[in-house]
């Protein structure tokens, strides 16, 4: 398992990056976690590999006014230990310290993670959760927002246009106060998803927002079970999630269903408890 | 003595291995080497109509015509239905599963080899495709060997008349089992680097194995070669378990390529390769009847097991070696009335079946205690009670089974009540209950076996192999030092067989181990052994060490004994010398004498030296046996289907135990990997073939965090057919926790209408059983209305 042979380089500004991506066939690398498995499997063969760390202002973490924006290249440890003076969601720490493993979280990042759109990873969730918005850079240099519901289109997927790469993800520095509840399955510590249940809950913004995740696909939201919810604080019943899961998932098998339908429903226990 | 046998010593091998400083096969840095890749097949089962090499790089490519000399891999046997199958190391003419070589590519990088290998064109018509034991059996199916009459490579059949058992028998159980098939995925893969040494006029092959002799061997046959031209070194290994003590088509391509270049070739096995090419084991189904009376007490057991053993017979052992042991090791350690047990090797497009740890314990051991607590269910009896009913007891000893296994020495039913004690199973009632209020649902199992080791020619020969194990060789030296060496044709691969043999030396020289230098590995440097597999390697290797010991023992005191002017009983060997009364001379001095100073010692002194070379086999070819119980205690989230392990104890006893350090390794990664069989590891298929578990990611094993705080306790029962009271337990652990963990499984899940006969106990097949229950229960109450 060799990669093709590839160029590799590392530009030091955001204009070299667009040149660099300029290219017919090169890839961004961030953390290499998801591309160089990709790479030894020949499953992506890029003439070119553009590393983005050496770009300072993507490894920032900072508060502009109520909106907290986190940079594409901070990696899944930084946010699991906790970032000297700036008040992380609670959510976030909890999501990150269960990514993979210590050694992936080192290196892993939460804008390569939205990049690549694996159905199954934690940050397609949970910032789909909160209510998160991307700051996307195009290759002429425009930023944009798109909002993280909706920008992945399916598995692996996403509204990245050619030469745009994701430079930060901002949220409301609010959603620190929101009630949340965030649960996954897998069949081994460290491994991906079978099944993701997240729930937000915040009643001054008026916003609630359940999300369920690994479903092999983008992730679904729950709007209406949500704002029942956040009118009602009472939680749905097994048979309510399991009617929702079958009405969107009509190809789920009954194992996945059972299972979404558990991560969801521990989700919101965490929540409304019973 | 410090480090004798008994000794709790740290590894030899342990500081190389943990400063990084072990030399594997992928770390040897040798000029001219160039590595190589090979092009596997795509597809499981299909005939080769053409390969085409890229233009310009056609003397870096081989295919199977391109390699003059070399013959396939003819793993032979004389039982009487045998089928043989030719594994051509490249395929030639067919390809009979996904990941057989197709040809061979070298380059200055193994990079720069894949990418050759990506440009081999291969031109293959499909042909139908076996991906079970039903298709492949299945009238006018097609054949993968198109001279044999079907798709059997063995059948076998053990015939004791059931007709009383059936007569007598009030509760008859009734079960079909499975077990998947796995990977062993030792850390290291496979490897080999050879190179031609014109001076020694010898293809020098340097591979991770596990028997270096019968490698050398191996390889001089299909090459055509003269054994003294072939030198086979295994230097460190990363892990063998089974699946390196077979020779490897990959040697063979390896050495051909290494001699007809004039350069050194290397290729290391990557995990893509292992788990695709490399799935090849513990695959069984089972169809089980058994006969029990009210109390639970078995009256006979009937029996078909088939081996799904995928495509070619491996050499030695061939792909028979599984069903063999299966069929003669499902009654275990129980007292059975009658037996008879049909056994079926089926050939289908998977990879040749190699034995893994344990080989068919871990599936004979989890069909026959799934079906002992099945029995205690119907009789409405306490699993650990029906087991006591069954177990062969201490005074019955030394025992003859059915299937005509001595059992040596041992208390089987005791080994159980110890494990019972350990795990608390008294109390477990209560516990349970008290879980259940909280809505958690706990389980308890237990399992039980017996580990044959250490057996020997009459055995092999039965199973009608062409290479048989015979009396193993070692080899021990006073150096002009004072420091002792020691040899042996067996191997060590992360076992701590280095460190356990040189226990053995040193209790007889009274030499810490620390002076004691082990080589092993090296057919160049070592006497003959077949080498390290059945669990033989403490028992063989290291009687032959202590027998050579011994001898040599007696030489040095002889020396001594002269040195220190008296008769040589008058004398002992102690701390490093030898002494009579308060004088004594060190070995360093007896050393000095012979080698640098004989001038001072008689002309007829001990002539044959201070080097002695003695074989051993132990007294009985049927092996010693030990034994072990197995206990579990489960939680089981019957809303996700996971199963946590909350408790986890072994009572086992392997005779005299050498180094309990090391034994409790054994036990450690033993059990982990009985773990992985039982709830995480499973190569999964589509039906043309394809395996579908290629990556880590797909593929689960255990990790630290799935693995519980195992509890180890033992006892001895040391065996008066082997040196020291010995007996093999390297691959014990890894045989019983199927049957604890799923009979705890089951456990919870048979008041729901619920059992699991299928391993791994994924939460996929935990979640299906329940639904299957569910589904079961409200058809019944819809009658019902």
């Amino acid at each position: 398992m060799k990669p093709v042979p590839f160029t590799h380089e590392s530009p030091k500004t955001l204009q070299l990056v667009d040149k660099a991506l300029a290219g017919d066939n090169s890839k961004v690398m961030a953390g290499g976690q998801s591309i160089g498995p990709m790479l030894n499997l020949r499953l992506v063969r890029p003439t070119s590999i553009v590393s983005i760390d050496d770009l300072d202002e993507l490894h920032s973490v900072h508060i502009k006014g109520s909106i907290l924006s986190i940079g594409a290249m901070v990696t899944h440890a930084r946010i699991e230990d906790g970032i000297e003076g700036i008040d992380l969601p609670p959510m976030l720490r909890y999501v990150a310290r269960s990514i993979a493993y210590r050694a992936v979280r080192n290196k892993g990042t939460l804008g390569g993670s939205l990049a690549h759109a694996d159905p199954a990873a934690d940050w397609v969730s949970a910032m789909t959760a909160l209510g998160a918005d991307l700051v996307i850079r195009s290759a002429r240099g425009k930023l944009r927002r798109e909002p993280m519901a909706g920008f992945m289109r399916g598995a692996y997927r996403t509204g990245l246009q050619k030469g745009e790469i994701i430079v930060a993800v901002e949220l409301p520095t609010a959603m620190g106060q929101a009630f949340w509840g965030y649960d996954k399955i897998c069949r081994k510590v460290g491994e991906f998803a079978d099944a993701i249940g997240a729930i937000v809950i915040h009643p001054d913004l008026k916003y609630a927002r359940i999300v369920v995740g690994a479903t092999e696909d983008a992730p679904l939201l729950l709007d209406d079970m949500a704002r029942s919810i956040a009118r009602t604080a009472t939680a749905p019943s097994l048979d309510e999630i399991d009617s929702a899961l079958a009405a969107h998932l009509p190809g789920a098998s009954r194992v996945k269903r059972q299972l979404l339908k558990t991560a969801v429903a521990r989700a919101i226990g965490k929540v409304i408890p019973s | 003595m410090t480090t004798g046998i008994g000794a709790r010593v740290l590894r030899k091998e342990d500081a190389r291995h943990l400063n990084g400083t072990a030399q594997f096969v992928g770390d040897i840095k040798m000029s001219h080497l160039w590595e190589a890749a090979y092009v596997r097949s795509p597809l499981a089962h299909a005939r080769i109509k053409s390969i085409t090499k890229p233009a310009g790089f056609e003397d870096r490519i081989f295919t199977m015509n391109d390699m003059v000399g070399l013959g396939p891999i003819a793993a032979q046997s004389t039982l009487a239905t045998y089928n043989q199958s030719n594994h051509w190391p490249l395929a030639k003419d067919k390809v009979r599963f996904v990941g057989e070589c197709i040809a061979m590519c070298v380059a200055p990088t193994r990079a720069e080899a894949e990418d050759l290998a990506e440009a081999v064109i291969v031109d293959l018509e499909p042909l139908p495709v076996h991906v079970s034991v039903e298709t492949a059996l299945a009238p006018k199916a097609a054949k993968l060997h198109d001279e044999w009459d079907n798709n059997l490579f063995l059948t076998t059949a053990f015939d004791n008349d059931l007709t009383e058992a059936r007569k007598k028998a009030t509760v008859v159980i009734e079960r079909e089992y499975s077990t998947a098939r796995q990977c062993m995925v030792p850390m290291e893969g496979k490897g080999t680097l050879a190179y031609w040494d014109g001076k020694a006029e010898q293809l020098v092959m340097y591979t991770s194995t596990q028997v270096p002799h019968l490698i050398r061997t191996g390889v001089a046959e299909c090459l055509g070669l003269d054994q003294g031209e072939v030198r086979v070194i295994a230097p460190d290994v990363g892990g063998g378990f089974g699946y390196k003590c077979v020779l490897q088509p990959e040697e063979l391509t390896v050495g051909w390529a290494a001699k007809h270049l004039g350069r050194p070739i290397r290729w290391t096995e990557d995990r893509r390769e292992h788990l695709t090419a490399g799935a090849n084991t513990r695959e069984h189904k089972y169809k089980i009847t058994a006969y029990a009376d009210d109390t639970g007490r078995l009256l006979g057991l009937d029996a078909d097991i088939w081996v799904d053993v995928g495509a070619y017979s491996v050499w030695p052992f061939t792909a028979c070696l599984e069903a063999a042991q299966a069929g003669g090791n499902l009654p275990g350690p129980y007292d059975l009335g009658a037996y008879a047990c049909r056994t079926y090797s089926v050939a289908t497009n998977k990879p040749g079946f190699t034995p893994y740890r344990g080989v068919a314990r871990p599936g004979v051991c989890f069909a026959m205690e799934l079906t002992i607590d099945a029995i205690a269910r119907a009789v409405g009896r306490d699993p650990l009670d029906v087991r006591r009913l069954n177990l062969v007891p201490g005074s019955k000893m030394p025992y003859t089974n059915v299937t005509g296994k001595f059992y040596d020495t041992g208390d089987y039913p005791e080994a159980a009540r110890r494990a019972a004690d350990m795990i608390d199973a008294k109390t477990f009632a209560k516990r349970k209950a008290d879980a259940a209020k909280e809505g958690r649902h706990l389980g308890i199992g237990f399992s039980s076996f017996t580990e044959q080791s250490a057996h020997g020619t009459k055995v092999f020969a039965a199973w009608g192999l062409a290479l048989v194990p015979g009396y193993e060789q070692g080899m021990v030296k006073l150096a002009p030092t004072g420091s002792v060496e020691v040899k042996s044709g067996n191997q060590t691969t992360g076992q701590g067989l280095e460190t356990t043999i040189a226990q053995v030396a040193s209790d007889w020289l009274s030499l810490d181990t620390s002076l004691i230098k082990v080589t092993m590995g090296d057919t160049g440097m070592t006497p003959y052994s077949t080498g390290a597999y059945a669990s033989r390697g403490m028992v063989m290797a290291g009687g032959a060490v202590s027998k050579a010991s011994e001898e040599l023992a007696r030489r040095i005191r002889v020396l001594g004994a002269y040195l220190l002017q008296c008769k040589p009983d008058e004398t002992e060997l102690r701390d490093g010398a030898v002494f009579k009364g308060a004088a004594s001379v060190t070995l360093k001095q007896i050393a000095q004498a012979w080698y640098l100073r004989p001038d001072l010692l008689p002309d007829d002194i001990e002539t044959t030296g201070m080097e002695v070379t003695e074989g051993y086999k132990p007294s009985i070819d049927t092996g010693v046996f030990t034994y072990a119980t197995h206990a579990a205690v489960v939680e089981v989230d019957i809303e996700t289907g996971k199963v946590d392990i909350l408790d986890y104890v072994i009572f086992e006893d392997c005779g005299t135990r050498v180094n309990p350090l090391i034994l409790d390794g054994q036990s450690y990664g033993g059990a982990a990997q009985g773990i992985g069989t039982a709830l995480f590891e499973e190569v999964i298929y589509d039906s043309a073939g394809q395996p579908l578990t290629s990556t880590l990611a797909d593929y689960i094993l255990p990790g630290p965090a799935e693995l519980p705080s195992f509890r180890l306790g033992h006892s001895e029962s040391p065996s008066p057919y082997s040196r020291h009271g010995i007996k093999g337990v390297g691959e014990g652990a890894a045989i019983a926790p199927s049957g604890a963990l799923v009979n705890a499984i089951n456990d919870v899940l048979s008041p729901l209408g619920a059992e699991i006969t299928s391993i791994p106990a994924t939460p996929h097949r935990i979640l299906n059983a329940i639904f299957a229950a569910r589904d079961a229960s409200a058809v019944a109450r819809e009658a019902a209305e």
